[in-house]
This record gives C-alpha cells, structure tokens and sequence, in this order.
C-alpha cells in the first residue's frame, strides 16, 4: 500500500485555553461531576428509590470480568460421547471465514460410521474477527463460541495458532 | 441438408435436427433442462424422471429426453406444471439419499444440490427413516462407490456396458433396496474407470484419487491439453492454489476431460487423468551452475557462460559433438526456438528424440496411444523426424564412449535412467553437460549448467497431435522461481551466441 499524506489544521489556541490553570480546573469539575452523580446514584439505590446502582469500577484483572452469556469468546471444538472431534472435516467454516483464520486439512476416518474427519484444525485467532459465522455455518454443531476466555495475547505469533488439540481443552 | 424440425421451447423457437429430441435440441442452443440419466453419449433410457416438460394438448407430463419434436410443437420446461413435475422427481430422488453433503466429494458440484436449489427447495414431507446401503467403498483403484448417494440413472453401468465395454458394474435388487455394484469377483479396473466419477451426477461414485484433497469450490480451472499421450484429449486443469495447505500443498489437484467431439469426447483414459501426480515434486526453480565452482546465475549470465563454454571446447574439438537429446513434449514453440538454435544456428547433427524405452505403452481403439509423449508430431513439422533422423540411445551411449560426442544438451529427458548406473561413467566423460527441464531427474544432478524449464501448465503453448491438429493449452499456473518456457531459454542462449560473435 503506498504511502499517502494528508495534511492536518491544528485547531487555533486563545489567550483562554492558553492560561492552562483554567482549563485543568475545568477538567477537575468534569471528574467530581462524574463522582458526585455517581455517588448520589449509590445512594438513591440504597435507598430503593431507584432502581439500578452506579458504576463500579472491576479490578481488572484480580477480579475477572462479567460476560454477557451470548459474548463471542475464543472458539470450543466439541467432542462426540466417545471423546472424538465431532468435526467432519466439511470446511463449511473455513469457507465463510471472512478473516481465513480457519486452515483444516482432511482425512479418512478409521471409525467405520463416520467417514471424514479432520486431520489439523487450526485457527489463528490473532487474525480471527470474532464475528461467529463459523458457528453460524457449521452443519453438525462442532465449534462454539463460548469458552468465556477472553485472554488469548501472546508473545509470539505462532502462540496465536490453536490446534484441535488445545482447542477442544477447556484452557490453554 | 438434413431435416430441421421447428419447436417452440419456453417461447423460444428451436430448430431440432431430425431424429434429435427436445432435451438434445435444447441442450445445443443452450436451455437446460433438467435431467440426469440423459448424456450426450450414454443415450437417454428415460429413467430418472427430470426432464418432465409439459407439452400444449397433452394431458400428461413428457420426459423430454425422450420425446420427439413435432413441427410447430409448444413445449414448456418451467411452467409452473412442468416444474411442480420435475420437484416431484426431485423428491423421489432424494427420498433415500443420505444427505451427507458435509462429507462429500460432490458437493459444489453434485446434480442434487443444484437442482434442489433452482427448482427444489420443497420443504421435507419425509416421515420414514432412510435405507441404509453400502458406503464408501473402493470398487477399483480408482472410484469409491457410496451406493446410498446413488440416484439409479444408470449411467455408469451403460458406460461400461458400451464405451469402456468391461461391464464391471450392475444394478442389483429392486425397489428401495435396488443398488448399484460392481460384478461378484471382478474390480471397476478398466483403463477409463475414471470417467465414473465425471458422469456420475451425484456424489455415488467419486474419485480416490481426489478424496477429501480439498472441496471443488477452491478449484480454479483452465483449458488444457493432456500430454500423456499423442492423443492429446481436451482437458479441464484444475487448481488448488488459493489455500496452499489443501491438496497436501501441491497445485494441480486433477484433470477432468473438456468436451471435444473432435478428438475425446466427453472421456478421458486414466493413465492421463492421474498421471501427474507428481507434477509438482522435483522441480526445477533455479538457474544454477554446478560443480566445483557452484553458484546460482541470472540467466543472462548462464546464457553466456554456456557460449563460453561452448567456444572453449570447439577451439579444439569439432562443434558437431555437441549431441542434443530432447523430449517429445515441447511445444511447437518450443521446436521452433530447438531448430533455430541447434540446426539453423550451430548447425549440430546429432539429435536423439526418440521415446524413452518406458514412454511406450499400451493402446486401444478408444483413446490411448502407443506412444505416450504428446508432440512428436510437431517436432516432424520442424524436420525432426524427417530430413532429421534421431539417434537411438545405444548409438548415442556409443559415439560418448568413443569420443566422437563430446558434448550434451539434454531437454527435459533422463540419460541417466535410460542407460542405467554405466550411464553416469557416460556422461562424467563429457566436456559440457547443460541440463534444461521442468524436474531435475537424475541427468540434473551430472548437469555443469541446470536451467530449470516450465511444464506444461505454467506457459501458454500448442502441440500438434498425431493426425496434424494443432492443439492449444493456457497457462493455468505461475512458473516457480526463474523457471521460463523452453522457448525463451533457446532464444535467451542463441542471442548469446550472437552476443559473443561466435555464430
């Protein structure tokens, strides 16, 4: 991609917003606004004159964070009752990925009622979007969104890569 | 003049040949109604019920690929009638079919599911649960049979009952438990069991070769000749070359015959179909010298050192020692650039392109050839093979031994393999050995200069057929690394040689 410049017009200062004391007062007030509503919001709850309290700040990370219960979280391979990937191997999922994120190659399956199954089943979620439209597309209910996990930075972009194996566990 | 009929199909006039039905006339002026038991070459046993039409004043539905046009007859495939017969059809058809899409081979390209889409999508009034039949299994080296997908419309057993005429296959049973299965005691063996796969509609009988390499939608295709032989049958040569880790990273997935009532048909023999499946093992990519001094060279720089070489010997050797061995399988191109540079431009003799002993192989009245390198007859139409006569290997292994060769420019052909382990004392006589190919085979590795070649798919070129056609195939694959069409090189080492004054 070539390189395009586009010059930006700084916004011009007055004597106003020159004298800074002002200003960082000004943004003093905004900080107790948010505090005092807040507080006074705490308040009426305990109260119950109303309904929902105020913010709280979470302790991020000591304290893990609340998903929604319908969040799209790193991708589950699910296994069959006798502990084999349900996955067939039919690429559906690698197809509709708009990131190609999902790399599977295929192979015979030595279970004689099941005739395809994946040889490598790899998603790079470093590349991954999160849209869902693997589990969306896939025709026997074999990859889910939900193992509530969140946490998927690593150091290396080879660490990004999930394999079947680490993918059907519940964590890394 | 033959008899034309006029017809009016879908409010389109339609001129049907004498003894055409309406699904051949609509097929050639390009309606398509649905149908899968009718091909173009196995007849038309009117049995899988698709090509339903309605025609004005009959009472009852008409399979198409049976019935004659009458002059001024009105035919309609999509009325609302004619279509609610064909899902009807539809149906029954899928009444037993497994439905395994996800697994299977077909999808993407699979009769069903294109019908299902276009006129189907019925909702499934199925109550029952599905017969079960056999699955997957290998009736041959080559076709995987799955009798549950199979829809009966018999055209694998009137293909082998009438072009491959083995009649491995038949239909046992009736009624729901009626199957499609090879003979007790025999295998689906014949030399264009591969075919099965092509014309059967849906996914019953598919390829082994081709099994779970990577789905049909990934495929690229492009026109192509196959160059197994001196038949040169049309071909579809599809790609995998969008996702590399399918088709286990190689790029040619398989062949498939293009329609061409000229020279195949609608058929391909196996030996072509799935004889390059190595086309992307061993290859050539790099222009190298090798040797003590080995070094990788641009080509310019290779095209000079080999003039170089060239005059360092004739300084004190007679130039016509120079032999040149070359495969059948350039292009005529290819030739054109081969006589400009040896016979019009260093004016050599020795030429040996001869078939290797095992490029000779079996043949029939269908398709196969004896000779199994695609364009020896157009290297006739530059002189080779006629005002130029080849040498044979052992006369060639025998003007090395005695000195009178000195020399060997070898395309694309392997010495080495022809003349066994006394081959390699042959060609470590020589004073130059410039190896020029697609693959590096075991003459690559004696090579002083390797110059790495494209193969077929990767150039557009021509070959010219045993009975004089000259056939086209496009370019379907990016050369690798420095690799150039065969052509070039001869231009790129004759405009050396003018380079170097030395012509």
């Amino acid at each position: 991609m070539a390189v395009t410049v586009r010059p930006v017009t700084r916004p011009a200062r007055g004597l106003w917003e020159q004298v800074y004391l002002i200003e960082v007062l000004r943004g003093l007030g905004v900080t107790f606004r948010h505090f005092f509503v807040n507080l006074w919001r705490h308040v009426l709850a305990l109260l119950g004159r109303r309904a929902a309290a105020g913010a709280v700040t979470i302790q991020y990370p000591e304290q893990p964070a609340v998903l929604g219960r319908r969040a799209r979280t790193r991708h589950r391979l699910l296994r069959r009752p006798d502990g084999a990937p349900r996955c067939t191997a039919c690429l559906l999922c690698e197809t509709i990925c708009p990131a190609k994120c999902i790399r599977i190659t295929a192979e015979e399956s030595p279970d004689p009622m099941v005739e395809k199954r994946a040889r490598s089943f790899d998603i790079d979620v470093g590349m991954c979007v999160f849209c869902g439209h693997c589990v969306e597309a896939c025709p026997v209910d074999a990859i889910h969104m939900d193992s509530s996990q969140v946490e998927l930075a690593s150091y290396t972009r080879a660490g990004m890569i999930w394999n079947m194996e680490s993918l059907m566990r519940e964590k890394r | 003049m033959a008899k034309t009929i006029r017809f009016t199909l879908d409010g389109r006039t339609v001129e049907a040949r004498e003894g055409e039905t309406v699904l051949e006339a609509a097929q050639r002026c390009g309606l398509r109604i649905p149908h899968y038991c009718w091909h173009q070459a196995l007849g038309n046993p009117g049995n899988c019920r698709m090509c339903n039409v309605e025609v004005e004043g009959a009472a009852k539905p008409m399979v198409s690929c049976r019935l004659q046009p009458k002059e001024g007859m009105v035919v309609r495939s999509a009325a609302p009638a004619a279509r609610r017969w064909q899902r009807a059809a539809l149906e029954f058809h899928l009444v037993d079919h497994p439905l395994d899409c996800p697994v299977c081979d077909q999808s993407g390209e699979c009769g069903l599911q294109d019908y299902y889409m276009d006129i189907g999508r019925y909702p499934s009034s199925l109550r029952d649960d599905k017969w079960h039949m056999g699955k997957r299994m290998p009736i041959g080296p080559h076709i995987m049979l799955d009798q549950e997908r199979c829809i009966m419309c018999t055209r694998c057993t009137r293909f082998v009952s009438t072009v491959s005429q083995s009649h491995e296959l038949g239909i046992f049973g009736r009624g729901h438990s009626q199957v499609v299965d090879v003979v007790p005691g025999r295998s689906l063996d014949n030399p264009y069991s591969g075919c099965l796969a092509d014309i059967c509609p849906v996914g019953a009988l598919t390829d082994r070769d081709f099994r779970f390499q990577v789905r049909v939608w990934y495929l690229d295709e492009a026109e192509s000749v196959c160059p197994g032989c001196s038949r040169l049958c049309s071909i579809w040569a599809h790609t995998s070359t969008r996702r590399p880790w399918h088709n286990q990273g190689r790029r040619l997935a398989r062949l498939k015959p293009r329609l061409d009532p000229e020279v195949n048909g609608p058929w391909i023999c196996d030996e072509g179909r799935y004889g390059f499946a190595g086309f992307d093992s061993d290859r050539l990519g790099r222009v190298l010298r090798l040797g003590r001094d080995a070094a990788e060279l641009p080509w310019d720089a290779a095209c000079d050192e080999i003039a170089v070489a060239w005059h360092r010997v004739v300084r004190h050797k007679k130039p016509e020692g120079l032999a040149v061995v070359a495969s059948g399988a350039l292009s005529n191109q290819d030739w054109a650039g081969f006589r400009s540079l040896f016979v019009d431009g260093l004016r050599l003799s020795r030429f040996l392109f001869a078939p290797e002993p095992d490029q000779v192989g079996a043949e029939d009245g269908l398709l196969r050839r004896r000779d199994k390198v695609p364009n020896l007859a157009g290297g006739r139409a530059f002189g080779f093979g006629a005002e130029i006569q080849s040498l044979t290997w052992q006369t060639l292994a025998e003007q090395i031994e005695q000195g009178e060769v000195w020399g060997l420019y070898v395309v694309d052909r392997d010495p080495l393999k022809v003349w066994g382990e006394k081959g390699r004392a042959l060609l470590e006589r020589l004073d130059l050995l410039v190896y020029q190919g697609p693959r590096k085979g075991l003459t690559g590795e004696l090579a002083r200069f390797r110059l790495p070649a494209t193969a077929w798919l990767e150039e557009d070129g021509e070959f010219t057929d045993f009975q004089g056609r000259v056939r086209g195939y496009r370019r379907a694959l990016e050369p690798l690394g420095q690799a150039r069409p065969d052509w070039e090189i001869f231009a790129a080492i004759e405009a050396a040689f003018h380079g170097g004054g030395g012509l």
